[in-house]
């Protein structure tokens, strides 16, 4: 028995699987261990990581096997799961144990409501903890790392690439407003750059706008966007899953203008106003222009 | 070529949501529903790629039988037929059983290509398109913003990566791929297609015809609002008092101004 963490070369949140995997073997009592691809091995691929960390698992008996939920961890550990009739329990943002069993708590519907899933069944049990849920300690306590090296593979990968230069750099902007589905139709996008003239700041957006061509693609925060901490970061109409929240958490100060208390991104926010955007936001411009002019 | 696309049927977005008394899912009274939005996108790629190579796109869809109507809404907008697994509205299968379920209902058809959404808006797994092809036995490849089809017989996509990266990858058909939602422009039903959806073949498979689903191995036991862990400083009244109250905590107190 043991918690065995799977390591992401190179990726900043393998610390967090690390940190929350020694959480979960202190708390269950049983030894961490670790896993890594070995250096100069054969490039990630689904079918190749599959099948070394199935052998890796099979030999190492964990009943815990602790991932960061990484595109990479989502591309190939609900694979792994299956192999051993398991379910990844996957974007883990926290968990108990009574009397040596786990629970862990996930979100659903979008960061609106938590669940606690308990694991059935015998080990090993499969999950991935979302990103900032455990935050890294600055001791790696040494452990001996199980190196696998992965096999052939169905799929063949082509080296990263990035889309043409960005000609916008949010990450330098001090003051950022930003847009989200809640401004309903492109037509409106004037009331939001209103407000980011008003306050000299860029203008930024999450997914759902850039996907559907209501802003470019450089102007996207979050998880495939870019990573931004001003230190004014106002959240107009955004409900603040976590996918946006990682881009934009580092922000000094967050104001998030929502007609749903409940939105998750007042989880987040230093200030807020509830309310109708198309009300709140120009009263906001008239209220910074008239102190403007005096 | 045929094609399949997994889509799922999930509460319209911005619904009033609230935790059921059971304390173990969302109170489903006068809810209305609208297809999980990048399965919307999965179906448009479908559809674009039946209009390059020709062939047939059968969508597919789990759950109980207000699931018709999103399957409707995708026969509307131009798939070929479909296929309704019915679910007991109390079951509680989870991943592993669903993809079981779907990987049952897709044996006999024998798709060349098989797309689904990366991600549920409601359970937010993220994992069914990969359980599912380890179940068909068939390589995939996630989060897929490009397909391109090559010779009939093999992929090259556009994966996204993280941070603003993407790389291409190549596989041999059939496969699975998780289709990330922006990567086409979403077409609307037009009115022939709703006219025409209604004679087109819509099969039920009750679950039960399908063979036997695995135990679950994971058990969602209580759902709950989050607590509250910080307290943002909300202003509320008229918009112009709130709008003067912010901009004052922003200047003096946060002095971001
Ligand atoms: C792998 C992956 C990567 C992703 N990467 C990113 C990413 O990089 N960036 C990103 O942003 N998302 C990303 N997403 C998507 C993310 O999960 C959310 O779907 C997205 O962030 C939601 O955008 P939104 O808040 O604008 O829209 P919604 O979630 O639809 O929220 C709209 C909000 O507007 C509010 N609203 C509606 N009308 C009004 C009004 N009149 N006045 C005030 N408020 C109103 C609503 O209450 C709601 O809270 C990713 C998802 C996945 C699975
Ligand atoms: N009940 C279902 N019926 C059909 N497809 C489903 C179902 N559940 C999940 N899917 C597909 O699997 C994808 C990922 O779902 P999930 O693993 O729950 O995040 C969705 O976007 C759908 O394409």
């Amino acid at each position: 028995m043991s918690v065995l963490v799977i390591l992401e070369t190179g990726h900043r949140m393998s610390a967090e699987a690390w940190a929350a995997g020694r959480q979960f073997a202190e708390a269950l009592g049983v030894p961490l261990r670790a896993a890594a691809p070995a250096e100069g091995a054969a490039p990630y691929t689904p079918d190749g990581y599959t099948a070394a960390l199935e052998e890796l698992i099979r030999r190492v008996a964990p009943s815990l096997v602790v991932f960061a939920h990484t595109y990479q961890t989502r591309d190939y550990a609900p694979k792994l799961a299956t192999r051993f009739g398991r379910v990844l329990i996957s974007d883990v943002i926290a968990a108990g144990f009574e009397n040596g069993a786990p629970v862990f708590v996930r979100q659903l519907f979008q960061g609106k409501f938590n669940a606690d899933i308990r694991p059935a069944g015998d080990g090993p049990h499969f999950v991935s903890i979302q990103a900032g849920a455990f935050p890294a300690t600055a001791d790696a306590a040494a452990v001996d790392i199980e190196t696998f090296t992965p096999s052939a593979s169905r799929q063949k990968s082509e080296a990263p690439f990035r889309e043409s230069a960005r000609e916008v750099d949010l990450t330098a902007a001090p003051i950022i407003v930003s847009v989200g589905r809640g401004i309903k139709e492109q037509a409106n996008i004037p009331v939001v750059e209103k407000l980011a003239q008003a306050l000299g700041a860029e203008l930024a957006a999450s997914r759902p706008i850039c996907d559907a061509g209501w802003l470019p693609m450089e102007r996207q925060v979050g998880s495939s966007g870019q990573t931004v901490s001003p230190k004014l970061y106002v959240a107009v109409g955004i409900s603040g899953a976590i996918q946006h929240l990682v881009g934009m958490k580092g922000s000094k100060t967050v104001v998030a203008i929502n007609q749903d208390p409940n939105a998750p991104i007042f989880e987040i926010a230093d200030y807020g106003i509830v309310g109708d955007l198309f009300e709140i936001v120009p009263a906001l411009v008239a209220e910074i222009d008239k102190s403007k002019s005096p | 070529m045929k094609i399949a696309v997994a889509i799922k049927q999930v509460p319209l977005r911005d619904s009033p949501l609230r935790v059921a008394a059971s304390g173990l899912w969302i109170d489903e009274a006068n809810l209305s529903y609208e297809i999980n939005e990048p399965d919307a996108y999965a179906l448009e790629e479908a559809l674009q790629l039946r209009e390059k190579h020709g062939g047939e796109v059968v969508v597919l869809c789990a759950g109980p039988e207000r699931v018709g109507q999103t399957i409707r809404e995708a026969l509307a907008k131009g798939a070929d037929r479909a296929i309704h697994v019915e679910l007991d509205s109390g079951a509680s299968l989870d991943t592993l059983g669903i993809a079981t379920l779907l990987a049952a209902a897709l044996k006999s058809e024998a798709a060349d290509l098989i797309l689904t959404g990366l991600q549920s808006d409601d359970f937010g797994y993220g994992q069914t398109g990969v359980v599912l092809a380890e179940l068909l036995g068939v390589p995939h490849s996630t989060i897929i913003m490009q397909v391109e089809v090559r010779d009939g017989n093999s992929l090259r996509v556009k994966r996204e990566l993280e941070d603003g990266w993407f790389q291409h990858i190549e596989m041999p058909l059939p496969a699975v791929l998780t289709i990330q939602s922006g990567g086409n422009k979403l077409r609307y039903a037009t009115l022939m297609g709703i006219k025409k959806a209604k004679t087109k073949e819509l099969k039920v498979l009750k679950a039960a015809d399908l063979g036997a689903t695995p135990p679950a191995s994971v058990v969602l036991e209580k759902l709950y609002s989050p607590h509250k862990s910080k307290q943002a400083q909300i202003f509320s009244g008229d918009p112009k008092t709130a709008a003067a109250q912010l901009l004052e905590k922003l200047r003096f107190e946060a002095r971001v101004l």
